[in-house]
């Protein structure tokens, strides 16, 4: 029987760029950018990285295929690196590939990095590529993610009997919370207020999904620094030392997209990669035992659904812990604590390592006391990639030592 | 006995009133207002002369076994394809063998009728049996020209047998004449056309009685034994002249739906005869004549089997179907008759495989799916591994066409952001009815048309259009059925 990654892995450094347009910046000049500040963090020196995980989505108009672009950006001394990809969890799986080679007692330390240019496309939204395989583009609409992630809201109302005004009220407090907290964080991409009535009267952009229900599209690039709890005291001695509890991928079956027993109003990789999570971390009741999370909100309506996935909000009942103010940053279990993918914004490939940025930063205790959760314990980090009817599920959860 | 054993029709969805063409560009031609009475149909910007085609055959040979027809011909002058022959493309949608005759007819607008008289011949010698017959077309005039008024959009169907048939063919007569009247060359989208008096009585009032005579001379009848006469002209007074001429009551010349649907080109006088085979009764005889370099005169007569036949959508079934087309701009994008601004997102390159084409031939053209022997689960597109969670069969799978089988809206979404020349895109999740669900584009309809649960039929349609290649691809998309119960 597998024992899983519980308590084997501590991020000792972790770093992250600014998100936004950030029109002066190569992929490269993000990738050096965090990559520093995890070094610096982690109190080791380039040397000591003995493999790397890189983390991007989509290489058209990125950093290419494969690992040379680490390599080459940092001019690292010929070690393994490995490129990830896979949806939005790129960049958690850039982790867990780091997590796994300490754990696999391969490596001592390693690194994952995740970097994504998206803004050089020249048009909003995300890049237009054949991201399901050529057969795709014969059969299937042109669609885009708003749209895809847009067609949750009318199964969700359908098999729950939640009105659409009720659903686009709980998303519009969704997008609300995340502004609230995205202003407060200089390194987010949208800093900026909004009144739930400009949300509510912000142009369609795919029905029901108006632009407020839509993460920033951004540049930017996270890194963390990975090792084993008896060298992490080594070097960190007197710290406090954040774990992973848990790291789970669940991947679709197909049952989704072609079978008929799918409610279509909530993800079933993520029920399944957070029963796993769970399981791994040895936590019974989530609602209770998790402090803070970061989840996957592409759209508003796709965090709406996760609480229900993540077994945080009854089936059917998310609105209600929406409306109540349960997930923002004084609620119950804060979320979005740093402004999520709707204000911190979105480089696919980074954005599973910014999440788990900002609770690692958060379990440290490292942001100014307007910003900080009460006295967090365990944090969760959920990434979808895809679209809901073929989608990736990343989950990770950590916690202080 | 030879003769048509079935028909179908299809009038596109939308209708625009010829007003909203002259308001935008009657300055242009001022006369143009003579032209400018009733609406012409409009085929909808993911269709053409190939899916009318398509729509109308699916119509004729509802009910009939597939995998017994013998042929599959396509008349067009306005087809997708020089060279890949767009009656392959039919045949692929309709799911029939490949191993069947298959042929295009172009050229002259009478290639419609050519189209039938090649399928009775081949019948009639024995060489095939069961032989579809799918025309359609649709013609552009320039912007501010006569044709852009009096050209519509539209098909017919016929499916050609000698067993159980409905109308009998009793004979024809067919003359060829390099008389220039419209012509396109091969490079060229537009009709140019001569002078309209030289037209209707050098053209129309000289070769519709040259066939009529002939024909009658050559099956022993004469003009006043038809009951149903089908001709194109569109030129009011002069068809009243020519009935006069030939000797036919006005009530038995069938309406050239000039003033509803336009002038079909091709189809023409076959949406004329499959609209007449949907009010005929047992014993009519009915006379068809095309028009368009030369002309053919084909004679019917309906059998008592027309009352076997099970009621066809037909073009009375599509003329009541239909929805306004308020925007003259919105047809000229949807004609691709102007530059038009989709973003750069619009821009971004789609190449067509052909080697996956071919190995996906008959699941894009026929939306092709599977059925479990096992479990009985169907799914589309079809599996080697079963879908079905608790089954996961290997190699178990029996292969269905499903475009037939209709479907219920499952999710659905309005997409201002993606690239469309008819913004906004829809589409979402149907749940195709015996089983299997898919991610199909919604068309013939709005944002207020879909509901979750509502019926949808499937629909041939573009799939999208590179216009880099000049390659139009086509599959199956979901319209929501009028008036259905969620």
């Amino acid at each position: 029987m597998a024992e899983g990654i519980r308590d084997k892995v501590v991020i000792l450094g972790m770093g992250c760029t600014k998100f936004g347009e950030q029109w002066e910046a190569n992929s490269e000049d993000l990738a050096i950018e965090s990559f520093n500040e995890c070094l610096k963090d982690a109190k080791i020196e380039k040397k000591d990285v003995q493999a790397a995980w890189l983390g991007s989505h989509i290489d058209e108009v990125n950093i290419g295929k494969g690992g040379n672009f680490l390599g080459l950006t940092l001019h690292l001394p010929l070690i393994p690196i490995t490129r990830t990809e896979n949806f939005c969890a790129s960049g958690t799986e850039a982790f867990r590939g780091a997590a796994y080679g300490v754990a696999s007692g391969a490596y001592d330390i390693a690194l994952a990095l995740g970097v994504e240019k998206l803004k050089d496309t020249g048009y909003g939204g995300l890049p237009d590529s054949p991201a399901f395989g050529q057969m795709a583009t014969m059969v299937m609409p042109n669609a885009t993610a708003p749209g895809m992630f847009a067609q949750i809201a009318s199964a969700y109302s359908a098999e729950h009997g939640v009105s659409m005004e009720r659903i686009k009220e709980a998303m519009a407090h969704v997008s609300w919370k995340s502004h609230q907290n995205g202003l407060m964080n200089p390194r987010a991409h949208l800093r900026k207020a909004v009144t739930i009535e400009q949300i509510m009267g912000s142009p369609i952009i795919a029905y029901p999904l108006g632009l407020f229900d839509c993460c920033g599209v951004s540049d930017g690039s996270a890194a963390a620094i990975v090792t084993t709890p008896e060298i992490a005291r080594k070097i960190k001695p007197n710290e406090d030392l954040v774990k992973v509890k848990a790291l789970q991928i669940s991947v679709s079956s197909g049952e989704e997209q072609m079978y008929t027993d799918w409610d279509g109003a909530g993800m079933l990789t993520t029920k399944m990669a957070s029963k796993k999570a769970y399981e791994e971390a040895g936590i019974t009741n989530p609602r209770e035992e998790i402090s803070m999370m970061e989840v996957h909100d592409c759209f508003s309506i796709t965090e709406l659904a996760t609480m229900e996935d993540l077994g945080i909000s009854a089936p059917g009942k998310a609105t209600d812990d929406i409306l109540d103010g349960f997930f923002d940053l004084d609620g119950q279990l804060p979320c979005q604590t740093d402004g999520g993918l709707k204000c911190f914004g979105h480089p696919i490939g980074a954005s599973g390592l910014r999440m788990i940025y900002e609770m690692y930063s958060q379990l440290l205790r490292r942001w100014p006391e307007e910003r900080l959760v009460k006295d967090p314990h365990i944090a969760l980090t959920h990434n979808l990639g895809g679209v809901p009817n073929q989608n990736v599920c990343s989950i990770a959860i950590m916690g202080l030592d | 006995m030879v003769g048509i054993r079935s028909y179908g029709g299809y009038i596109p969805h939308y209708r625009m009133n010829r007003m909203v063409i002259f308001g935008s560009m009657g300055w242009i031609n001022p006369a143009n207002m003579l032209n400018a009475q009733g609406e012409k149909a409009v085929a909808n910007f993911d269709e053409d002369s190939l899916t009318m085609a398509v729509a109308a055959a699916v119509d004729c040979v509802d009910g009939f076994d597939l995998s017994e027809l013998g042929g599959v011909y396509f008349a067009s002058t306005t087809a997708p394809y020089k060279e890949r022959l767009n009656a392959n493309l039919v045949a692929g949608a309709l799911g029939t063998e490949e191993t069947i005759r298959t042929a295009d007819f172009a050229g002259g607008l009478k290639a419609g009728t050519t189209a039938l008289l090649a399928a009775i011949d081949a019948v009639g010698a024995g060489n095939a049996n069961d032989v579809v017959v799918a025309a359609s077309d649709s013609r552009l005039g320039k912007m501010g020209s006569a044709q852009e008024l009096m050209f519509g959009d539209g098909g017919a169907a016929f499916l050609v047998g000698d067993q159980d048939v409905i109308a009998e063919f009793k004979g024809a007569y067919s003359t060829g004449h390099d008389f220039v009247d419209h012509f396109r060359g091969a490079e060229t989208k537009f009709d140019r056309q001569w002078e309209d008096r030289w037209i209707r009585d050098m053209g129309f009032g000289k070769f519709i009685p040259e066939a009529v005579a002939g024909l009658c001379e050559k099956c022993g009848v004469k003009a006043s034994d038809f009951d149903k006469v089908i001709y194109p002209c569109y030129y009011g007074r002069a068809r009243k002249n020519l009935n006069k001429k030939m000797g036919f009551e006005p009530d038995k010349v069938i309406d050239n739906l000039q003033a509803i649907v336009g002038d079909t080109g091709v189809a023409q006088s076959l949406v004329m005869l499959s609209k007449a085979l949907q009010e005929s009764k047992a014993g009519d005889k009915l006379l068809v004549i095309s028009y368009g370099s030369g002309c053919d005169a084909l004679y019917f007569e309906v059998t008592e089997n027309i009352k076997n036949l099970a009621p066809r959508i037909g073009i009375n079934g599509y003329l009541a179907r239909k929805a306004e087309l308020d925007s003259y701009t919105k047809y000229l994008a949807w004609r691709h008759m102007i530059p038009l601004e989709t973003g750069l997102r619009g821009e971004e390159d789609h190449w067509t495989r052909w080697s996956l084409v071919w190995r996906k031939d008959k699941m894009i053209l026929g939306m092709q799916g599977s059925r479990c022997k096992k479990c009985g689960t169907q799914q589309f597109p079809a599996q080697r591994v079963c879908v079905r969670p608790d089954c996961g069969a290997l190699d178990e799978m029996e292969l269905v066409y499903l475009s037939g089988m209709g479907g219920k809206i499952f999710t659905y979404t309005s997409d201002m952001l993606a690239a469309s020349i008819n913004p906004p895109a829809l589409y979402g999740t149907v749940d195709i009815n015996g089983g299997g669900r898919f991610v199909f584009d919604y068309t013939d309809c709005v944002l207020d048309d879909l509901a979750v649960g509502k019926p949808v039929d499937f629909s041939f349609r573009i799939k999208f259009y590179d216009k880099e290649r000049d390659i139009t691809n086509y599959f199956w998309k979901a319209v929501p059925v009028a008036g259905g119960v969620e």
